[in-house]
């Protein structure tokens, strides 16, 4: 596993729609419990699309919009290559055959739902599932080693963000309100030209 | 033609696609964070669903592969079967996407402006920190109970290391956990 950042020349990018459609795919049914881990791994170590940096900035686009972070994500990517058709056969390949699989588990699920073995093996999944996001988490930290603001003053506003949303819980929109208007001025400074 | 209006006619398809639609530019952070509001519409209000069958329906698609959102499909499954998830997800979608679509476009045609290089490097740090925020937060209903609490972190502490250190799939990860979970070793 490399940890340098591939340059732009090394990034490959998707040949056609139906190349979108099924890495989306693929993506989506590795997700157990969330999509966000293995989207890391597919689109920036797999298939090379997108270098670290350029997924984190994408990502936090995705995350002040409404909507789910990933399936904005997804949809930001195909209109990257092939505007709005890819935008949707992204989008249709994140949710199409996922929710396939889901509603036929829904049909299922009222038999199995109580039984202990059930209930323990969701639960181990779901701690895994947990420990997914942290390591991506840790993972992109060196995205910052680039950011204008500067590594100490980068690691102090995710540092901060950790604690008002993970340990004060407090609401997500009045911490991007907060923190995010105090990192964007900051930003604005350090970029003048 | 006459499914179209019959569908049309039908009160709780019509309910779930507008309450969804309504709901959709509110979900900042994922359409998890609106989950009361669809509690109190769907179990308190309307009575559509049971409170067992509320929570059933997201953690079964929390468990289940793909974007957590897809639980709106099984609330609207749930509550009208097919054409009743098809309906909410087309409510939960319509808006948020076209607004993605649209700011999407305009950030990457101004992205050398500053205002817009701004926002991204301020915005970065916010992103990591809520994922390692998102993960801790998973983990922590299952750290409270004394039971499980040292299986749980020593699970996520193996999960982490082999996430960072080696190019094992990350489903083979989450398949071993939740056969460890069924051997009730965490």
């Amino acid at each position: 596993m490399s940890t340098e950042a591939p340059g732009p020349a090394a990034l490959a990018k998707p040949q056609s729609l139906g190349e979108l459609f099924w890495a989306f795919t693929r993506l989506a049914m590795q997700g157990f419990g969330g999509v966000l881990a293995i989207s890391q791994r597919e689109l920036v170590e797999r298939l090379r699309w997108m270098s670290k940096e350029d997924f984190v900035e994408t990502l936090a686009i995705a995350q002040v919009l409404p909507g789910p972070n990933v399936v904005n994500l997804s949809m930001m990517v195909g209109d990257r290559y092939f505007g709005f058709r890819g935008a949707f056969v992204a989008l249709a390949g994140m949710l199409l055959l996922p929710a396939i699989v889901v509603l036929v588990l829904a049909a299922l699920y009222g038999q199995v739902s109580h039984h202990p073995v059930v209930v323990n093996a969701l639960r181990g999944m779901g701690t895994v599932a947990a420990g997914l996001v942290l390591a991506t988490g840790i993972k992109l930290l060196p995205a910052l080693r680039k950011n204008p603001l500067g590594r100490p003053v980068a690691l102090t506003l995710a540092a901060a963000t950790f604690g008002l949303i993970a340990l004060l819980r407090l609401p997500l929109p009045l911490v991007i309100l907060g923190l995010g208007t105090v990192g964007m001025a900051l930003a604005w400074r350090a970029l003048k030209p | 033609m006459n499914e179209w209006l019959a569908a049309w006619s039908n009160p709780q398809l019509v309910g779930l696609f507008f309450h969804f639609l309504t709901l959709s530019l509110l979900s900042i952070g994922g359409a998890i964070t609106t989950v009361p509001e669809m509690h109190r519409f769907l179990v308190e209000q309307q009575g559509w669903l049971s409170e067992t069958q509320f929570s059933a329906s997201i953690g079964l698609a929390q468990a289940a592969p793909g974007p957590n959102l897809l639980f709106v499909a099984v609330l609207g499954w749930n509550v009208a079967g097919l054409p009743g998830a098809t309906a909410s997800m087309a409510g939960i979608l319509l808006p948020s996407t076209c607004l993605v679509l649209a700011a999407t476009r305009w950030a990457r045609a101004n992205r050398e402006r500053r205002e817009v290089r701004a926002f991204s490097a301020g915005m970065v740090p916010l992103t990591l920190g809520l994922m390692v925020a998102t993960g801790w937060l998973l983990a922590l209903p299952f750290v409270r109970v004394e039971a499980h609490r040292w299986g749980t972190l020593a699970l996520v502490a193996l999960t982490v290391l082999l996430v960072l250190r080696t190019r094992l799939g990350l489903v083979w990860m989450v398949l071993g956990g939740g056969v460890l979970g069924a051997l009730g070793v965490v």
